[in-house]
């Protein structure tokens, strides 16, 4: 049976990426070596075709192939933004690849391939499917993370990433087959009845335990957070940077469908084990975080940490909640994508300058992307004006609207924590000299490009936030 | 008023206009980039006095006002008005910085496109301040304004810079982060009453209406939030210890601006928010604050005596002073409250150009010790004596501006309790100590370091800024009505909002307003006819 054509169109962007991705696979061996950027600029390109052929799939929403997947608002607002962190990442990572001698297609089609994974798990309406698209997307970033195969860092990145990785989709699978044991069905909509019928017993809830170390696994929440520091100092950076996003976000969307939706009958079960997780997240990855002298392992564990800030909206399991978390995980996304790029500029050849001591006057030598940088940072620790602020602000709200009032104290207390560690990056940019002889990275257009989008996307978040508020809550909406 | 409807919004964005302007410019035509920022800050200052004669002296409420839907989604608009104690505060900014930039024309050799750009913006988010009535408008201007002191601080500071600015900016965000839960706590109120809104008159509105009703212990830990967030900023007491550091690592103009407006926002946000909203809880916790207030005056005032260093010094007194304008305000008395509000004017100029001479005495000798100075008055008779009125005025003489504000709040303070106001007197006692000592150590007494012997005088420059600030100070030091008068409306409504809730609670607290001649006008009688005795 083939199936229907409106179906092919509510899947349009993972078929349009998948497309690309074996496009670049096959031409990519007659490209000549000199000229492999070229395979990223076709990878680009299938990002954007991605992009547009939402179109067809906002045209035509529902559920596809027996309710397996669901194109609805939610699904095409994380579409946007794993689709958008892999184009810019895309266009970020062509310089950073030539200057470490990796040019070569299969990285773009890994990219391509993992966004894929990442909107199939967005649309996903069932848990096989959840888990094709975690598995889909999890084995792509595992190659991506150990890319740089002659260092060492990055093979250990890889390895670790994989092994763990594996535990937890091991762990995710189990949970499946439990709820399934439990409930007779994968699909979320025949969960949830089967609890509102049958109440939640002890299978389910372990099954839904086992769901979550698998997806707080993807969402770095605590106490599944430990591989997080040595994977994405170890990956090269714009894989980092992708990591940090786009994954994240696609887990934190499918944990919404699947807590909200499928076990949304049975929040008293989870709302304490993610407030506690939302605690420890926050504490573990501010604490940690204060105490790096690498830029990129600090920014690792601020990624942890803003996992925490999501999970306080995700605790409030309202509407609003899930529009806060949305509109974060689109905030977050511009703000660490620029932030890691910019990592991965400065760093130049073999990725020497992470330290925070290299950052030492870059304010005066290169005071444009310092700026940017301390846009990121400022944005990172949720200044006014800001998309992390409104970031922030919308889900403390969605909180303290269903009156969790002492898990927003403490996350409100984590911020200025956080403000410490960020504010040490901007103190060696701003108010030390710079010891040594920059040998500066040339600065090309595609980068300049890509830091030029996520500035100004940062501040119109904070500034203007109005449209994208209303489609986060209209996205919210739509999830049932 | 209609052709002043977009004044706020004029007098806020300005100063940006000004920054972008600067960034067009080269950054070696150190020329030009000042000359634009004084003209900027000038024209700004122009624009504010416009504030004057558009101002209703008979409306207690907010004037200017524009109201505009900014983030519909969490009803946030853009509300911006002001009212007799923002009026003067705002044009305080706007006076103040002018100065700033006129100090720093030749100090500043470093970066100077950036520290002037910064400057602007500083004065941005400053006015914006007083002029937000939006809660969450006013706590972007809030925080945004960290930013550019932080840099003044970070990058043009001396000394123990880096340091200082991060105490600051810590310090600081971690007061206003709870104040920003408490804001969210009372946009989730004002929801489940049926109108979701960040907007100041609005929710105190509601909840003089009873339409929010406010438990007692959500009350207090509400106005725990945001007190914190203001104490911090004044600094009150035992949160004090941010302030001397960032005041001494500062630049001149730095200084100025931090001890000039950024304090008294401490004291407007307590003016502004904590009363009204939060009327019971004030009552209930002013003895508490009051008592604190007073140790700072007495406490800020002995460690100041004892400093070594001029800018530690004349920091310290910042704490002593602004004492006086937050026991003012908690004493709940029409005098008193008018006092602690022309308090801060007060200081904003006094200790400003304190914080200039400091800044003179700095550029030609490069430290505050009091063992490298000593006897400047020989070399420089003219800066000097600007320094000698500059103190008379902080420590309160008659005739200069210091004494009607400091007057005020302890004749109001004493009505109610004598023994306050008993306490609060040594600190102005101890102000004259410390500060005529200081002025002998630096200017008396023989010359003992001889680099100091041939220390140039005021330029033309600098006698112009000390000139101006010091005209100001008579200024205000004798024709104080001219500014009462704006605040009359504004205080005794407020006092009308505050008090008239707290009655069933400590009716020992209140004073009743009457119609008569109320006792402030008494009180500013007397000062009147105590100005006229004087020779």
């Amino acid at each position: 049976m083939f199936p229907p054509l409106q179906d092919l169109y509510r899947i349009a962007p993972e078929l349009v990426l998948c497309a690309f991705g074996m496009l670049v696979m096959l031409i990519d061996p007659f490209v000549p070596v000199g000229r492999k950027r070229s395979m990223g600029w076709l990878a680009f390109a299938g990002a954007l075709v991605a992009l547009a052929s939402m179109h067809w799939a906002a045209m035509n929403q529902g559920s596809a192939y027996s309710g397996l997947f669901r194109t609805d608002m939610f699904s095409l607002f994380v579409h946007g933004i794993v689709i958008g962190v892999a184009a810019l990442a895309i266009l970020g990572s062509l310089d950073y690849l030539d200057r470490e001698n990796l040019q070569r297609g299969e990285y773009y089609a890994l990219i391509l391939f993992a966004t894929a994974g990442m909107g199939i798990l967005a649309g996903a309406n069932e848990l096989l499917t959840a888990f094709i698209g975690l598995e889909m997307s999890s084995i792509s970033t595992y190659i991506l993370a150990g890319f740089r195969r002659n260092v060492l860092k990055s093979n250990e990145s890889s390895l670790k990433y994989f092994l763990l990785g594996s535990f937890a989709t091991a762990f995710f699978l189990y949970g499946i087959a439990l709820t399934y044991g439990a409930t007779r069905s994968t699909r979320f909509d025949v969960i949830n009845q089967a609890i509102a019928a049958h109440g939640s017993g002890a299978l389910l809830i372990l099954g839904l335990g086992l769901i979550f170390v698998g997806l707080g696994f993807k969402v770095v929440a605590a106490p599944f957070q430990i591989y997080t520091p040595d994977v994405y100092e170890g990956a090269p950076t714009p894989v980092t940077a992708i990591l940090a996003c786009g994954p994240k976000a696609a887990a934190f969307a499918v944990m919404l469908r699947i807590f909200y939706s499928a076990f949304g009958n049975a929040s008293h079960v989870w709302f304490w084990a993610i407030w506690v997780s939302a605690v420890l997240t926050m504490c573990i990855g501010n604490f940690a975080a204060l105490v790096q002298t690498n830029v990129k392992r600090l920014l690792a564990y601020s990624s942890i940490a803003h996992a925490g800030y999501i999970l306080v909206a995700f605790v409030a399991a309202s509407e609003i909640g899930v529009a806060a978390v949305l509109f974060y995980l689109a905030a977050y996304a511009a703000m660490t994508l620029g932030a890691f790029l910019i990592v991965a500029h400065v760093g130049g050849t073999n990725e020497q300058c992470l330290n925070i001591e290299d950052y030492a006057g870059l304010g005066t030598k290169h005071p444009w992307i310092a700026a940017c940088f301390a846009l990121f940072l400022f944005s990172l620790l949720g200044l006014p004006a800001t998309g992390g602020f409104l970031g922030k602000l919308y889900a403390f709200q969605a909180a303290l609207d269903q009156r969790i009032v002492w898990l927003v104290v403490i996350a409100a207390v984590n911020s200025v924590v956080g403000a410490y560690y960020y504010l040490k990056v901007v103190v060696a940019m701003y108010f030390h000299e710079s010891n040594k002889e920059w040998a500066p990275t040339p600065m090309h257009a595609p980068m300049f490009i890509v830091l030029l989008i996520t500035a100004i996307g940062t501040i119109y978040l904070g500034v203007l936030p109005n449209r994208l508020m209303e489609l986060a809550l209209a996205s919210a909406r739509s999830l049932r | 008023m209609a052709d002043h409807n977009y004044l706020l919004t004029v007098l806020t964005f300005f100063p940006l206009l000004g920054t972008f302007a600067l960034l067009l410019l080269s950054g070696d035509d150190h020329v030009w980039i000042r000359r634009l920022t004084l003209v900027t800050s000038i024209i700004e200052f122009l624009l504010s006095l416009l504030l004057l004669r558009g101002f209703d002296l008979t409306i207690g409420g907010y004037q200017f006002e524009e109201v505009y839907a900014w983030i519909p989604s969490l009803h946030i608009h853009y509300h911006m008005g002001i009212d007799g104690i923002s009026l003067f505060l705002i044009i305080l900014t706007t006076f103040l910085t002018p100065l700033a930039v006129l100090c720093s024309w030749n100090s500043i050799h470093e970066h100077v496109k950036e520290f002037f750009a910064m400057l602007l913006v500083l004065e941005m988010g400053m006015v914006g301040v007083f002029c937000a009535l939006d809660l969450f408008l006013f706590f972007v201007f809030w925080e945004v304004m960290l930013i550019p002191m932080y840099f003044l601080i970070g990058i043009w500071g001396h000394g123990r810079k880096v340091y200082a600015a991060l105490k600051f900016i810590l310090y600081t965000m971690l007061g206003s982060i709870l104040m920003l839960v408490g804001i969210l706590w009372l946009y989730h109120l004002s929801g489940t009453a049926g109108n979701p809104t960040f907007d100041l008159p609005a929710i105190v509105g509601m909840l003089r209406s009873g339409q929010i009703s406010l438990p007692w212990h959500t009350e207090f830990l509400l106005f725990l939030a945001f007190i914190l967030a203001f104490a911090i900023k004044v600094p009150v007491f035992p949160l004090h210890t941010w302030l001397p550091d960032a005041h001494t690592e500062a630049p001149t103009a730095g200084s100025v601006i931090l001890a000039g407006v950024l304090l008294k926002m401490g004291t407007y946000g307590m003016l502004r928010f904590c009363l009204p909203l939060f009327p019971e809880a004030s009552h209930r916790a002013a003895p508490v604050i009051a008592v604190l207030a007073i140790i700072g005056i007495i406490y800020a005032a002995l460690v100041a005596m004892i400093q070594h260093d001029l800018k530690r010094l004349v920091a310290y007194t910042s704490v002593s002073h602004l004492g006086f304008v937050v026991l003012g305000i908690f004493v709940f008395n029409p005098t008193a409250m008018e006092g602690a509000i022309y308090q801060m004017l007060n200081h904003g100029v006094s200790t400003g150009m304190l914080f200039l001479v400091c800044g003179m005495i700095y550029d030609r000798r490069h430290t505050y010790e009091f063992s490298e100075l000593g006897g400047l008055a020989k070399p420089m008779p003219v800066l000097c004596a600007f320094f000698l009125f500059a103190c008379l005025s902080s420590l309160a003489l008659p005739m200069l501006n210091g004494f009607i504000g400091e007057f005020m709040v302890l004749i109001g303070t004493f009505e109610h309790h004598p023994a306050w106001a008993a306490w609060a007197t040594s600190g102005a006692v101890l102000s004259a100590i410390y500060l005529l000592w200081a002025y002998q150590r630096v200017a008396l007494e023989k010359v003992t370091v001889a680099k100091n012997e041939n220390l140039p005088d005021a330029t033309p420059r600098e006698r112009l800024i000390l000139i101006t600030a010091s005209i100001v100070i008579v200024f205000m030091g004798v024709a104080s009505p001219l500014f009462t008068h704006r605040m009359d409306a504004t205080t005794n409504a407020l006092l009308q909002q505050v008090g008239g809730r707290a009655y069933n609670v400590r009716a020992r607290h209140v004073t009743p307003l009457s119609a008569q001649p109320s006792q402030h006008e008494l009180a500013l009688r007397s000062v009147t006819l105590e100005r006229r005795a004087q020779p």
